[in-house]
């Protein structure tokens, strides 16, 4: 163990080495491991990001929901009134037609009950003459006695 | 393997300590190597097989790095350059391009090699003397237990913190620094004094920790493997804790460097 020109051969091997580690071993490693740690920031920022968005696009569509069952309420409330509207409506009209037909009917009552009693008017002369002709078939001429029967007809 | 083939035990562990010298013929003293100018090939060759290794896988992956889904060397290797990173970060508060880098490599290196005290301390010479037919010749598998190396890197981690100094203070700031702290400009000569010994204390005390603990390590595996039959329950407890101690190891000489380099960046 003694101290020799080894020395200068170690130290060249040493320089050497330094040489290697600080031209292609030391750069690239650092590049490689700073880009990855860079990667990473990035990608738990983007997921970050990602979880936010998300976030509020469920706010978002429970708004969109809410928002459409309002809507739908609205249109149920309106389409009842308007249901409620044409019946009574309807209503209004049945009425309507209702008393039209029972006035008609009425009208046409007192129609047929006037013809009726035309009729009858007719028919009693005709009855009271027979009835009076048979009575009186001696005694009274149908002629003779025209303006009495004339004046019961027009009484009646 | 303890005592045959006519090895004594003090061979043995001669053996299992002796690096595989090359120097000059002339250098030469009974066909060993003396002197400054012998290169230690084992340590040489184990530590440069392992950094060629490593940092080139490390290179690679990194090419293909992507901020995707890693794949599961990317992903490790991030968890071991990211460990680092935290540590400059809560350490290095200046700006510079080299501290994490530095650190780096020198955590991942250390264990590496560290790492290789972990393989049984007689496979490595087995193999080799097979391999070679030569079965003294002697090859230290872990580098780490080389002073050489250690020093080598704690050399240059501190001419890097000189340089560091120089930089960010300035030659005047850095000049104002060493000659007035802490006790003041009337002081110059003490200051100066006190940081000479801090500074030169950094790169001995870094190199020498890594040193003694390895070589420690390597030397109780090697009085364990003597015991013969009786290695087999001991060895595995002490292979479980050196794992502790490789990866301390490790991460005290990147973390030592990361506060010189602070200390070096921040002005008093």
């Amino acid at each position: 163990m003694s101290i020799n020109a080894t020395l200068f051969g170690q130290a060249i091997w040493f320089a050497l080495f330094i040489f290697i580690t600080m031209k292609y071993v030391w750069p690239p490693l650092q590049k490689a491991m700073a880009d990855r740690q860079k990667q990473i920031a990035e990608g738990l920022a983007a997921a970050e990001r990602g979880k936010q968005e998300q976030e509020i696009a469920a706010k978002r569509s429970a708004d969109a929901l809410r928002e459409a069952k309002e809507k739908a309420s609205d249109v149920i409330a309106a389409a009842e009134k308007r249901a409620q509207l044409i019946v009574e409506d309807a209503k209004g009209q049945a009425k309507v037609e209702a008393d039209k037909v029972v006035v008609n009917a009425k009208a046409e009552i007192e129609q047929e009950v006037e013809r009726a009693k035309q009729q009858l008017r007719e028919r009693v002369a005709e009855l009271a003459v027979a009835g009076a002709e048979k009575i009186l078939k001696k005694e009274i001429n149908a002629a003779a006695h025209a303006d009495i029967l004339g004046s019961l007809k027009q009484g009646l | 393997m303890s005592a045959e083939g006519g090895l004594t035990t003090a061979s043995y562990i001669q053996h299992h300590l002796t690096n595989l010298a090359i120097c000059a013929d002339a250098a030469k003293v009974d066909g060993h190597c003396t002197g400054f100018w012998t290169f230690h090939l084992d340590t040489l060759l184990v530590s440069g097989i392992l950094g060629l290794l490593v940092f080139g896988l490390m290179a690679k992956t990194a090419s293909k790095a992507t901020a995707g889904v890693p794949s599961g060397v990317q992903n490790f290797i991030e968890m071991v350059v990211g460990l680092v990173d935290q540590q400059v970060r809560d350490t290095f508060h200046g700006k510079s391009a080299l501290v994490t880098p530095l650190a780096i490599t020198i955590f991942v290196w250390v264990f590496v090699m560290n790492a290789m005290d972990l393989i049984p301390v007689d496979f490595g010479p087995v193999v080799l003397a097979t391999v070679t037919g030569d079965s003294h010749m002697p090859f230290k598998f872990v580098p780490t237990t080389d002073p050489n190396l250690t020093f080598a890197m704690s050399i240059s981690v501190f001419c890097i913190m000189l340089w560091m100094n120089f930089k960010v203070k300035g030659f005047g700031g850095f000049m104002h620094e060493v000659f007035s702290a802490p006790f003041g400009p009337k002081l110059a000569p003490v200051n100066f004094l006190f940081r000479v010994v801090e500074d030169i204390a950094k790169p001995i005390s870094l190199a020498l920790r890594l040193f003694g603990n390895m070589y420690a390590g390597e030397m109780v595996f090697i009085l364990i493997a003597l015991l013969g039959l009786y290695q087999l329950p001991l060895a595995l407890p002490w292979e479980l804790f050196h794992i502790l101690i490789i990866t301390l190891q490790a991460f005290v000489f990147m973390m030592l460097t990361i506060v010189y380099m602070s200390m070096a960046a921040e002005s008093h």
